[in-house]
């Protein structure tokens, strides 16, 4: 397999941003380190290697280490990834530079608060399911269309990992700008038969330009997200129904 | 010194420690969540497979309900678990899920009319009423007589854990991530809250609180290859452990799950053979029939983990640079099916090992071998999640050891766990904080906290270069790799306490390279390992010292399952914090209570177990009562009360409504 090959005791360089911002002797500069390529190596398994063996002051986050999580977007060559399945054989010039992704309070080296910007982005669209009263418990479940279900499902798949805020030309701009996630998130509770949410309380939420209308269209997000959730799709339908209530 | 006081403090924000908040918060008492992470990465994200609930409506469901849900329980767990707590569990599941519906997880849902399955390799057209269209679906699990296990395609634990974090979020619910719990307060048997170490700053923070929950998840870390997430280390039920008051409850029971993917270690899920996939030897050979003629590749966990290694030991493994394995086979479902139910599944395949399953014959298979995935054992704890040594300490999921599991997890039981106990877990400790202050001096808060900022003062103050803590680590999971497996025998196993005590004495002279209190990789190994290495200990021991086979745990030099020495918890005290080796005592189970006397569990190895004359006598006991009972036209409510009486908070003892039976 080419995989081999290409893959087999290669000597691979990284060039990683380190800064610890809470420090004020830390200045940002790139760390070079050199590691000898292994087969299906990952850059979880390559940074822990650097951790344990070069650098062990190096911080990153990884949590499942399998792509579920969104624990582990970082800039790979300049691109917003999730890191845990970006695999070192796909870079065949064998030279990767690492910086933590931009629009997120940097916490040290690759390491960024995405945990903060969701929870604000979760309160601010209010990420959750509005009715008016709850149904007991013990009763069969309220019925609901097996396709909306599915489409419900589909847009509930994202994993809050900041990588379209990261490649998101108005969010690096505009600091309040609720994201491709955050516009998603409304398109999700639009979809979902609990949510009595009408038309005009969505509009309350993300009616203005940090909301729907500041999206770009530059549709970067939709290009990077680790998900391919339709984003392109989901923001066009949901700015023709906000702006249809202007 | 900061202090941080609350009503409820609740340690792990995954799906078990966010629903215990749920329910503290709703009550009205401050609640405060710390996690190591952003609460919706935890580890509970990673279930794909399902749910466990009897709620029948799919056509391969009828005549699921709660009793045959304990049925499968129990004889999973091989006798082990608390019987009482299983029907507490069974009995609020289907609540539970129906409670989730409501808070925005978007199950699967089943379309009226015909549907094309796979069974047994065949395809197969079952027909679901269309009465029930548009309720929740089910899949087939491994040792369950009903398709029971709900689900969202294949990324349930997502979904669940994206609804119940946004519930909480919805109840304003104080979550604090980036916060490592170091140690327990705790005075007489009584316990206070928490020293915790913000992982940004690392500065030290004392959390007092009325009650306080460990929700910390699992501690599969111990072990080299696991599915479990690179932060489920056990720190939490270390902590509980160092009180010397706390106790961990059977920490031997390991669960390896079968169809981890080599050689990464990440899971595919259970539902792939629930669909109908199957595993394949070296010469293509689909062997699990000729093991397990009547559930076939869906036994339960243990016992499938233990054939696929048998199967390898007898030649028939693929070999590899990784070591041998063996295939899964999901091609047989069509690509449709895989793109649409196990896309988690292919994404994986995809990308960690360049292979699209849904291709057919064998380029589509997937290399697999069994690894670490659950901890049965943890905390352990009373039917209402609290300690029965300290009080004020409760804890759920799967840090805690309440016994519903016993030996042996069933698929699926896990993430319903999480949401069940963190009902019932929730509504007890909320009784707790209404009726216990934190009557605690502040001169008690300083020492545990000066004992922490101490410690971490002595790790800074050693030289470095004498011992690697990441070499230490590695060792601890080879050993646990190696020694304290699927098959295990007694000497292997004495070697490896040896061992692991060695390790323990020496992760104590490990340096780190960076001098700071602040944010310092290194600095959060070297306070670790200790940690790890004392569950690690406490694994190994405990599994040396129980000389019988039961469920996960097998040992090749006792290989029968003995109820007569043997039907009972292992329960760990740490007592002397400078040994190196716990205290392990056993609490015996009582038969002449049980519902479900032991038996037969109808797959495994059959007549290999030593049994105990009180089964008998039981059975006769209980089947003498329900054939009276029937006969006066009790109902199965009545007859089960009568057997086995259980009490659930609120109102969670309701009976559950089920499509075309009703309350029956
Ligand atoms: C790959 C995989 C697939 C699975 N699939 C299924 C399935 O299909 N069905 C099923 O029923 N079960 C499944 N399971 C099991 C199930 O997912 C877990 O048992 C369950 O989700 C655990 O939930 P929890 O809330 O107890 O812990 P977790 O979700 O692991 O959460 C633990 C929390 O504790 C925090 N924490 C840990 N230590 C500390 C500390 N010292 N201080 C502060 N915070 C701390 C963490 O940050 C985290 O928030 C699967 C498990 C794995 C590994
Ligand atoms: S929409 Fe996609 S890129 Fe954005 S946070 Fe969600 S999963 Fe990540
Ligand atoms: S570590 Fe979870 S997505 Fe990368």
């Amino acid at each position: 397999m080419s995989e081999k090959e290409i893959g087999k005791g290669r000597t691979l360089t990284f060039e990683i941003l380190k800064y610890t911002p809470s420090d004020p002797e830390s200045k940002p500069h790139f760390a070079t380190y050199r590691l000898e390529e292994t087969p299906g190596m990952t850059l979880f398994i390559a940074l822990n290697m650097i951790r344990e063996e070069q650098d062990p002051d190096l911080s990153f986050d990884f949590v499942c280490r399998a792509g579920i999580c969104g624990s582990c977007g970082m800039m790979v060559n300049g691109k917003p990834l999730l890191a845990c399945r970006t695999l070192t054989k796909d870079y065949p010039k064998g030279v990767i530079r690492l910086m933590p992704m931009p629009a997120f309070e940097l916490l040290k080296d690759l390491s960024v608060n995405t945990g903060r910007w969701m929870n604000g982005m979760s309160k601010r669209v209010e990420s959750w399911i509005h009715r008016s009263k709850e149904r007991d418990i013990s009763v069969l479940e309220e019925r609901v269309e097996p396709e909306i279900a599915e489409r419900t499902f589909e847009l509930d798949r994202c994993i809050e990992c900041g990588i379209c805020v990261a490649s998101c030309a108005t969010a690096l701009m505009r600091h309040d700008f609720v994201g491709a996630v955050g516009l998603n998130r409304i398109a999700r509770f639009y979809v979902d038969p609990h949510d009595e949410r009408s038309d005009e309380d969505f509009y309350e939420l993300i009616g203005d330009d940090n909301g729907i209308f500041g999206c770009m269209a530059l549709m970067a997000c939709e290009d990077h997200c680790p998900k391919k959730l339709p984003l392109q799709e989901k923001i066009a339908f949901m700015r023709r129904k906000m702006a249809s209530i202007k | 010194m900061k202090i941080q006081y609350c009503d409820a403090l609740v340690v792990g924000g995954g799906l078990a420690g966010l629903r215990v908040a749920v329910a503290t918060k709703e009550k009205g008492l401050s609640t405060i969540v710390l996690s190591l992470v952003p609460v919706k990465r935890s580890h509970s994200a990673a279930a794909q497979g399902g749910m466990q609930a009897s709620l029948a409506n799919s056509v391969m469901g009828y005549g699921d309900n709660e009793d045959v849900h304990f049925a499968d329980t129990v004889k999973g767990s091989d006798w082990g678990c608390d019987q009482e707590v299983a029907r507490m569990f069974v009995t609020t599941a289907p609540k539970a899920i129906r409670e989730l519906a409501q808070w925005g997880v978007p199950w699967t849902r089943i379309s009226g009319g015909p549907r094309e399955v796979v069974i047994n390799t065949e395809r197969t057209t079952i027909e679901e009423a269309d009465g029930a269209h548009g309720l929740i679906n089910a899949r087939d699990f491994g040792g369950t007589k009903k398709w029971r296990t709900c689900y969202t395609s294949d990324a349930t634990g997502h979904t669940m854990l994206y609804g119940v974090a946004n519930r909480a979020i919805r109840d304003d619910v104080d979550i604090r991530d980036r916060k490592e719990v170091l140690s327990l307060i705790h005075k007489g048997s009584r316990c206070y809250g928490a020293v915790v170490r913000d992982l940004v700053s690392g500065e030290l923070e004392a959390y007092v609180a009325k009650a306080t929950c460990i929700a910390t998840g699992g501690w599969g870390r111990i072990y080299r290859t696991t599915t479990n997430a690179v932060i489920c280390e056990g720190t939490g039920q270390a902590a509980a452990l160092e009180t010397g008051i706390a106790t961990l409850g059977n920490p031997e029971a390991v669960q390896f799950h079968p169809t981890p993917i080599v050689p990464s270690g990440i899971l595919l899920t259970e539902g792939c053979r629930g669909d109908g996939g199957v595993l394949r030897d070296v010469d293509g050979h689909r062997f699990m029939p000729d093991y397990e003629p009547e559930k076939k590749d869906l036994a339960s966990r243990d016992v499938v983990s233990r054939r696929m290694m048998q199967h390898i030991r007898a030649g028939k493994g693929v070999p590899s640079p990784f070591g041998d394995h063996l295939w899964l086979d999901i091609s047989i479902l069509g690509r449709e099916h895989i793109e649409k139910h196990l896309r988690d599944v292919q994404e994986i395949a995809r990308i960690f090992n360049g292979i699209d399953p849904a291709d057919e014959g064998p380029k589509g298979w997937l290399p697999v071998r069994p690894a670490q995935h659950y901890s049965m054992g943890g905390i352990r704890t009373k039917a209402t999640g609290e300690s029965p040594t300290l009080s004020g300490l409760f804890s759920c999921g799967e840090a805690a050891c309440w016994d519903l599991h016993g030996f042996n997890r069933l698929g699926g039981n896990s993430v319903a766990e999480t949401v069940v106990s963190g009902m019932i877990v929730g509504s007890y400790m909320s009784e707790y904080c209404m009726n216990n202050e934190a009557d605690i001096d502040t001169a008690t808060i300083e020492k545990f906290v000066a004992e922490q900022y101490d410690y971490i003062g002595e790790i800074l103050s050693r030289p470095v270069g004498e011992e690697n803590i990441f070499a230490i680590k590695q060792r601890m999971k080879d050993i646990m790799d190696e020694k304290v497996g699927i098959f295990r025998d007694g000497e292997t196993l004495y070697g490896a306490v040896e061992e692991l005590r060695e390790l323990l004495q020496r992760s104590s002279k490990a340096g780190v390279r960076l001098k700071s209190r602040g944010a310092n990789p290194e600095l959060c190994e070297v306070y670790r390992v200790p940690r790890m290495l004392k569950i690690a200990i406490s694994v190994a021991y405990a599994a040396m010292l129980r000389t019988e086979s039961r469920g996960a745990h097998f040992r090749e030099d006792h290989p029968e399952r003995d109820d007569l020495h043997w039907l009972k918890r292992t329960i760990v005290k740490w007592t002397d914090p400078q040994s190196t080796l716990p205290h392990i005592g056993f609490e015996s189970l009582d038969i002449m209570k049980m519902e479900m006397p032991p038996g037969f569990r109808g797959y495994g190895r059959k007549g290999m177990t030593v049994e105990h004359p009180l089964s008998r006598k039981r059975q006769e006991e209980v089947d003498t009562l329900r054939a009276r009972m029937e006969l006066e036209g009790r109902d199965r409510f009545e007859i089960q009360d009568a057997l086995m009486h259980f009490e659930l908070p609120e109102n969670y003892k309701e009976k559950n409504e089920r499509f075309g039976v009703g309350y029956e």
